[in-house]
């Protein structure tokens, strides 16, 4: 039979996707032991015992000088930080991205200005960002905001638009206003698609966090993988690392399995990455 | 006699310089079932849009009970198009129910509690005319072809228009299912006392369902300037059900075949 047309079982499946992260873990166990038997104070391939019992000082112990723990800190210090972050945006998309989408004049009044926005490097507005508003939380989460909205903005008005026409029309017949069709209509419409905006957008707003949160801050994993750099203290960096992905993994999923649960007719034909 | 329906007078429409309809001139009489028949790129589609106010007119007048046609579509004119004709995010049951929502909820569009089950017990009847009960639930991307225009038939019924009008509603369907349609859309026609334009490329459709036929097709012809002038209607055939040419025996049926048919009728009708 062709490979094309055979199904797996799900413990292949799950052993195939298991795979590549074995192999990584493996060559990475071999590299640090080759290392560490050249040189036993090797820090920057540092065992995987050594990162385990790093990461237990940093989730379990409390910290020396202030009494936290550490990792829990950061961890909700920077999730709140992408969350207001990616919530304001996911607003302006709603609100903006239907508007422009949808209504003629204010996409000709906004169009061009989101687009001009959107190419506008975030990363260029953070000292403005911080001479305006200080060193403070807002400066981190204006940062995540302007990098991700204007993307999604255009993505939920491309979306809005691509809603066959024929769709708005039959509303019309319906006798809906157009009130009626952006909460019936459009929102219903565009939900899907703007899960999936967010999926995308998370994807830089993790970059815009972690970039700030290293350039002046006081917590969040973003700035303790930048001070503890001053040590290479790979055992903490390795394993934050790891630790921040897999919170990017686990959110990306949650936000892929409520699509799924919220919009079953958007998932009716073919397969969701 | 009573005031037609419809009143055209010198309807033309162009795209740019090039026109696509000119000098139509047209009275519909109330309850007519028209069929819309001619070459691809003729006008008919643009025609039907035209009657929706899904498009304007570049000049002339279209009356309907004797007042201008609004300026956009309303729920006095139903329609249903090939594709995309009803809402992928409803169930069958809410997309019966959607019309009364908007007209009922002017700000969130929207039925609850009691009302709802109001609205559900309201849809039943039409689900059981169009055989849709047992699929109340489901969403449209899980039904059949035949039955997604089904409930699109249905569905532009919700609000009761006067008019009906269908953009080739059955030009993706097998021909068993056809029939099948035909049969819901004549017994609805019946029923509702509406008028109806269709537009379809299938000539024994056309005849069959039809009172009356209107045949677009170009009248001038440059060659040099294929897009110089714009179609018009050509024969506007009253159809005697009974009078309607058998179909003959293992003959397939093309455009250019229905023009020669409506030729042929045409040489035997009285000239208008």
């Amino acid at each position: 039979m062709r490979i094309i047309n055979r199904t797996l079982s799900r413990p292949t499946a799950i052993l195939l996707g298991a795979i590549p992260f074995a192999l990584l873990i493996g060559i990475y166990a071999i590299a640090s032991h080759l290392r560490r038997a050249d040189n036993p104070a090797d820090k920057l391939l540092p065992s995987l015992g050594r990162m385990a019992d790093a990461m237990w000082r940093m989730g379990f112990e409390a910290d020396k000088r202030s009494g936290d723990y550490l990792l829990w800190i950061d961890t909700t210090d920077s999730l709140s930080r992408l969350a207001v972050g990616i919530a304001i945006s996911t607003l302006l998309a709603i609100c903006l991205g239907i508007s422009i989408g949808f209504i003629p004049h204010i996409r000709r009044g906004f169009a061009p200005f989101v687009a001009t926005i959107s190419l506008i490097p975030p990363i260029t507005i953070l000292p403005i960002l911080f001479i305006i508003f200080g060193l403070g939380e807002t400066s981190k989460v204006m940062l995540i905001t302007l990098g991700t909205a204007p993307v999604m903005i255009r993505s939920v008005a491309q979306a809005v638009m691509d809603i066959p026409r024929e769709l708005i029309i039959k509303a019309e017949t319906l006798g809906a206003s157009t009130w009626q069709m952006i909460t019936r209509l459009v929102l219903p419409q565009i939900l899907p698609k703007l899960i999936t905006a967010i999926r995308l957008g998370l994807v830089p707003a993790w970059i815009f966090l972690i970039s700030a949160e290293a350039i002046a801050s006081t917590s969040g994993l973003g700035y303790r993988i930048f001070l503890v750099r001053r040590y290479l203290a790979m055992d903490v960096i390795l394993p934050y690392v790891i630790w921040i992905t897999l919170l990017a993994f686990v959110i990306d999923r949650l936000l892929l399995k409520t699509s799924l649960k919220a919009f079953p007719w958007n998932h009716l034909a073919g397969e969701s990455l | 006699m009573s005031d037609p329906k419809f009143m055209i007078r010198n309807l033309t429409k162009s795209y740019g310089e090039y026109p696509v309809l000119e000098r139509i001139n047209l009275d519909i009489e109330t309850g007519a079932f028209c069929t819309l028949v001619g070459a691809s790129g003729c006008g008919k589609s643009t025609f039907l849009r035209l009657l929706l106010s899904q498009e304007l007119p570049s000049g002339g007048d279209i009356l309907m009970d004797g007042k201008a046609l609004p300026q956009q579509p309303t729920p006095d004119r139903g329609i249903v198009f090939q594709r995309y004709s009803v809402f992928p995010h409803l169930t069958v049951a809410e997309n019966l129910m959607i019309g009364a929502e908007f007209t009922a909820r002017k700000f969130t569009g929207r039925l609850f509690g009691n009302a709802r089950k109001q609205a559900c017990n309201d849809v039943a009847e039409l689900l059981e005319t169009i055989g849709l009960s047992p699929a109340a639930n489901k969403y449209p991307s899980q039904l059949s072809g035949g039955m997604q225009q089904r409930l699109a038939i249905a569905q532009a019924l919700t609000m009761k228009p006067g008019v009906l009008l269908l953009d080739e509603p059955f030009g993706a369907l097998d021909p068993g299912i056809r029939n099948d349609m035909h049969e819901l859309l004549l017994g609805l026609w019946k029923t509702h006392a509406m008028t109806i334009f269709m537009v379809t490329h299938d000539i024994h459709e056309a005849f069959k369902l039809g009172t009356r036929m209107l045949v677009f097709d170009k009248l001038r012809d440059d060659p040099h300037a294929p897009e110089a002038y714009g179609a018009t209607i050509t024969y506007d055939l009253p159809i005697d059900l009974a009078s309607a040419p058998p179909p003959i025996p293992g003959r397939v049926f093309d455009e250019t075949d229905g023009m020669n048919l409506s030729a042929a009728l045409m040489a035997t009708a009285p000239t208008p």
